[in-house]
């Protein structure tokens, strides 16, 4: 005899959720970016809302059939994915695991000190730390990197060019 | 196709804007004068393609007829597009492509921060999210059009060629006709003249900078609204449209 399955619960989706790494950026997961909006479990049907980071980001699409992928995969077969747009994605939303995940990278994780309006003057006040050497002394290159989310930078110090993480 | 819903039309017009002019920068892949630039120009008409995205959805919402945003995108005539003349002009030599950009930014910016107030959602949202990126768009080719302008003579002498063959196509983004009166006086939209105040006190501040001066006496074009179109956008569809012409609802 076992025991009936608990019913699912939305903090087992999110933990799977966890897993499901950003198609861009591998080592965060679209969790850690605070792409995930919400989780809603009504009689084992699955709706998860996402945000998009940029609206042209390539990344969103495949970031859907992931989720759905990873869902189906635990047995769940009614998944619905929907986008919300309000409000608009920030920086803010990632998280502190996910930032030190950047780092790690090679990415510099944004500087929320800095308004996430966008623009030139905010990327120029941001304190940006080398993600090789840690040295502070850095300059912007180009306020686009090699994806929308992330502009060029370079290491003064130790002449390295990075990737920073744009506040928005 | 018919659209009975006035805030359909409009988001037809700025997903048109949008995709155009990210069909014109994307042009420019591969063959940009340095690969800064070229990163520069291949994320900003990745930025407009997705935001003309969202405004066809939002069209197609709001009762324009179509399948998806795909099927507006592709499978329209020139007579068909909604866009202003000014992001159809061919790509020229760089200081066109630039100072293209910057006359649009320039007006994209004051309408999307005006309009991310709207008292349509759909209008607001869309707004919010593209006016952070559009923010990066317009500073970058402003810079631009100042270090080039007041730059070399060369730079400064082509920068002042396409300023006088784009100046006439500036008029027609803050002109204002019917349906756009109507949405303004819904609280929709901006007032065009509050956008054009903001957008001639900003092409004034930047072009005085980069010591460029518009033409005088210029009689401004239109027609783009009410898809009365150049030559340049027929050639841009041919190529832009011509896989899921000959191929309908092609995917892979």
């Amino acid at each position: 005899m076992s025991a009936a399955p608990a019913p699912l619960s939305s903090d087992v989706v999110w933990r799977w959720l966890a897993a499901v790494p950003d198609p861009e950026i591998p080592v965060v997961s679209v969790v850690d970016l605070g792409i995930v909006r919400d989780v809603a479990v009504t009689d084992g049907a699955v709706v998860v809302r996402i945000t998009p980071t940029y609206s042209g980001c390539p990344a969103t699409s495949v970031i859907r059939l992931e989720i759905e992928t990873a869902l189906r995969a635990q047995g769940i077969d009614a998944v619905r994915v929907e986008t919300v747009l309000s409000p608009p994605w920030s920086t803010r939303a990632i998280s502190a695991d996910g930032r030190a995940k950047l780092a790690a990278y090679g990415i510099a994780p944004p500087d929320d000190a800095v308004s996430c309006a966008g623009g030139l003057a905010a990327l120029k006040s941001a304190h940006v730390a080398c993600p090789r050497c840690q040295s502070p002394a850095t300059e912007v290159v180009s306020p686009f990197g090699s994806t929308p989310c992330k502009a060029a930078f370079r290491c003064t110090a130790c002449g390295e060019p990075f990737d920073y993480f744009k506040a928005i | 196709m018919t659209a009975t819903d006035p805030v359909g039309q409009l988001a037809l017009r700025l997903a048109d804007n949008c995709l155009i002019l990210g069909q014109r920068v994307s042009a420019w892949c591969g063959h940009a004068p340095a690969l800064e630039e070229d990163i520069a120009l291949a994320n900003t008409a990745l930025d407009l393609i997705g935001q003309a995205t969202l405004w066809f959805d939002l069209a197609i919402a709001r009762g324009v007829a179509a399948e998806n945003a795909d099927a507006l995108a592709f499978g329209r005539d020139a007579r068909e597009f909604r866009n202003c003349l000014l992001v159809e002009q061919p790509n020229d030599d760089y200081a066109v492509t630039l100072m293209r950009q910057f006359l649009f930014d320039s007006w994209h910016h004051a309408f999307l921060d005006a309009a991310q107030t709207s008292r349509d959602d759909g209008v607001a949202e869309i707004a919010a999210v593209a006016l952070k990126e559009v923010r990066y768009h317009r500073e970058r080719a402003r810079d631009l059009v100042i270090r080039l302008g007041d730059g070399s003579p060369e730079s400064h002498a082509r920068m002042n060629r396409a300023l006088s063959l784009l100046w006439r196509f500036t008029g027609e983004l803050t002109a204002g006709d019917r349906l756009e009166r109507d949405l303004a006086a819904r609280g929709v939209i901006p007032d065009p003249d509050q956008v054009r105040a903001a957008y001639d006190a900003d092409l004034a501040d930047a072009l005085f900078a980069a010591g460029l001066t518009p033409p005088a006496d210029t009689a401004m074009r239109t027609g783009g609204r009410d898809g009365l179109h150049g030559e340049a956008l027929g050639h841009l569809l041919a190529e832009m449209q011509w896989l899921q012409r000959a191929y309908p609802g092609a995917r892979w």
